[in-house]
């Protein structure tokens, strides 16, 4: 399936030339052979993130003081890791920021 | 007896010049006296909350009823000002007396804060307080537009304060000259209706969040760093609060400073305006504010997005139905422990890695270049910190790519050393002595024995040998 991932807040900072919009063909299979965001998660931590991985990912989750966003709605009210992707989904994830 | 309409013997015309009169005088009495509360305000030695216990009456919510008509109208003083509000048929009449009747706090006085108090100000809200323990400094200026090169190294509160007073002297603008802490945020927050968030670190944020929900008080939460920016309005219509978004503190490498990762001025200038303007609708009830969900500004691509967020969580610690968090909890919660930040922008945690024998003052440094002694000088800081200044003959490699251009750091000291037997001095100077530290440990452990930092970084080269060093 085609995905549009983006990052900010700093987390483009962990990908490959820092680029914030990546548009990927993936298919993200949990352990029950679904399109989950669990899937996805492992997807973009072993094909995305080039270092510190522990700025992105805590255990099977995004780490605290990450959203996490599926078509401009919080992953949250969405299923969270179990969220099921479909073609051409926009995930966002975003650091939060507390400069001013 | 007809004298033509005049009354009590009096000719009609006397009478329309005494009420004309007796209009101009109460006129310039009001201003007068609006001057007078706003001078009492600013004068007052005492703390800044009984200040605020004055401003905002016994009754707990802010309510100033100043400068009204008995039968509700705008006196005719604020229909000129704000006859531009009042032509708007969302916002009119209702909207500037909701408006002027409300108290807004403002804790942080800096890129955010400014344009949010020059706009509250400017629009006549009823009372404005102000946060804020620092002082202006030169490189605030760039994006703190509330303050002016005369008010360097004095209080932003009071510079801010006068800022706004001069835009508009029929408000009242209430100084609180300290930083918000556990001990005292409850006392200056409870005085007010609406409360904007325009700090910049983590541990204020949760606090002030926390101390809104034992409030019961509207959060209207900005950020900025680098060039992007956040908003969204906590505790408000069922919306969550900062804890049911961000239950668990992130891990401290993640949290950036503006002092460490720059700002471009105008991102949070475009946060604070919008924060203004949540700020604005909430107290006037006007529109549908920005809760439930937030606004993410991404200035380098122009792109604004504005996604849902969940609403209050039923299990969170502070805002569910069922929490136990009560104001003495709030009071004792370590926040700067909770977060392992510090309550300021400034203070960076300093690192401590090295025995003594692996370190060097910058004293000593100056002292073994005056020598002449032979050495290698590398700067570990990211390319784009050392185009901006660096000490004489340093080679950059920033830490990042130290381990991969180990070759090159050799082939540098090859030549440094030239003829000579001896292997050269290597020193690792940083910005502040942090990142060289975590430097010199990486280097002693791939051979290069020599390898020193310099204690305090190019900051305490400024401080301590050379004051024309430009610092940043």
């Amino acid at each position: 399936m085609h995905l549009t991932l983006e990052f900010g807040g700093g987390l483009d900072l962990l990908l490959e030339k820092s680029t914030k919009v990546h548009q990927v063909d993936v298919q993200p299979k949990d352990d029950e052979g679904k399109a989950t965001m669990k899937g996805l998660l492992s997807w973009v931590k072993s094909n995305l993130i080039k270092e510190r991985p522990e700025m992105f990912i805590k255990g099977d989750s995004v780490r605290p003081g990450v959203l996490v966003l599926i078509n401009d709605c919080d992953w949250e009210l969405c299923g969270g890791l179990d969220a099921e992707l479909e073609d051409k989904d926009v995930v966002v994830f975003i650091s939060t920021l507390h400069g001013g | 007896m007809d004298g033509g309409g005049g009354g009590g013997g009096r000719s009609r015309e006397a009478v329309a010049g005494e009420l004309e009169r007796l209009r101009a005088e109460k006129k310039e009495l009001d201003l007068r006296i609006r001057l007078l509360e706003s001078e009492l305000e600013t004068c007052s030695p005492a703390p800044a909350s009984s200040a605020g216990e004055n401003a905002c009456g016994a009754g707990g919510a802010c309510q100033t009823r100043r400068g009204f008509a008995q039968d509700d109208a705008l006196p005719a003083y604020m229909i000129y000002r704000y006859s531009r509000h009042l032509l708007l048929p969302d916002f009119g009449v209702e909207g500037q007396r909701k408006l002027s009747s409300s108290s807004i706090l403002v804790v942080g006085a800096g890129g955010l804060g400014s344009p949010v108090a020059l706009y509250l100000a400017a629009s006549g809200v009823g009372v404005l307080g102000i946060v804020d323990g620092d002082d202006v400094e030169l490189n605030n200026l760039h994006r703190q537009i509330i303050h002016q090169e005369a008010y360097i190294g004095r209080s932003k509160v009071k510079s801010a304060a006068d800022a706004c007073r001069a835009i508009n002297s029929s408000i009242k603008v209430v100084e609180h000259h300290h930083n918000l802490k556990p001990s005292n945020a409850l006392e200056v927050v409870r005085k007010y209706d609406i409360v904007v968030d325009a700090t910049d670190n983590l541990p204020t944020r949760y606090m002030i969040s926390d101390c809104c929900v034992l409030l019961n008080k509207p959060l209207i939460s900005g950020a900025a760093l680098g060039l992007e920016g956040q908003l969204t309005v906590y505790h408000h219509n069922g919306s969550a609060c900062y804890r049911c978004l961000f239950p668990n503190p992130p891990p401290v490498a993640a949290c950036q400073r503006c002092s460490d990762s720059g700002v471009l001025g105008v991102v949070p200038g475009v946060i604070g305006c919008m924060q203004a303007l949540e700020a604005i609708k909430v107290a006037t009830d006007v529109g549908e504010p920005l809760s439930g969900r937030m606004l993410l500004l991404d200035a380098l691509s122009a792109r604004i997005r504005i996604v849902k967020i969940r609403g209050s969580s039923p299990v969170c610690t502070i805002c569910a139905e069922n929490s136990v968090f009560t104001q003495e909890d709030f009071q004792k919660f370590n926040y700067e422990a909770f977060t392992s930040s510090p309550m300021s922008d400034k203070s960076a945690p300093s690192l401590d890695l090295l025995p003594e024998s692996a370190r060097i003052t910058c004293r000593e440094y100056k002292s073994l270049v005056d020598k002449g002694e032979p050495h290698l000088l590398l700067d570990v800081r990211p390319a784009h910190h050392f185009q901006i200044v660096s000490l004489p003959r340093s080679l950059n490699i920033p830490l990042a790519a130290l381990e991969e251009k180990l070759p090159m750091l050799e082939t540098s000291l090859k030549e440094t050393a030239g003829s000579s037997d001896e292997q050269p001095s290597l020193y690792v100077v940083c910005r502040r002595g942090n990142d060289s530290q975590s430097a010199v440990q990486l280097l002693r452990e791939k051979g290069f024995h020599s390898a020193k930092d310099i204690v305090g970084g190019l900051q305490c080269w400024a401080q301590d040998v050379n004051p024309d060093f430009p610092a940043y």
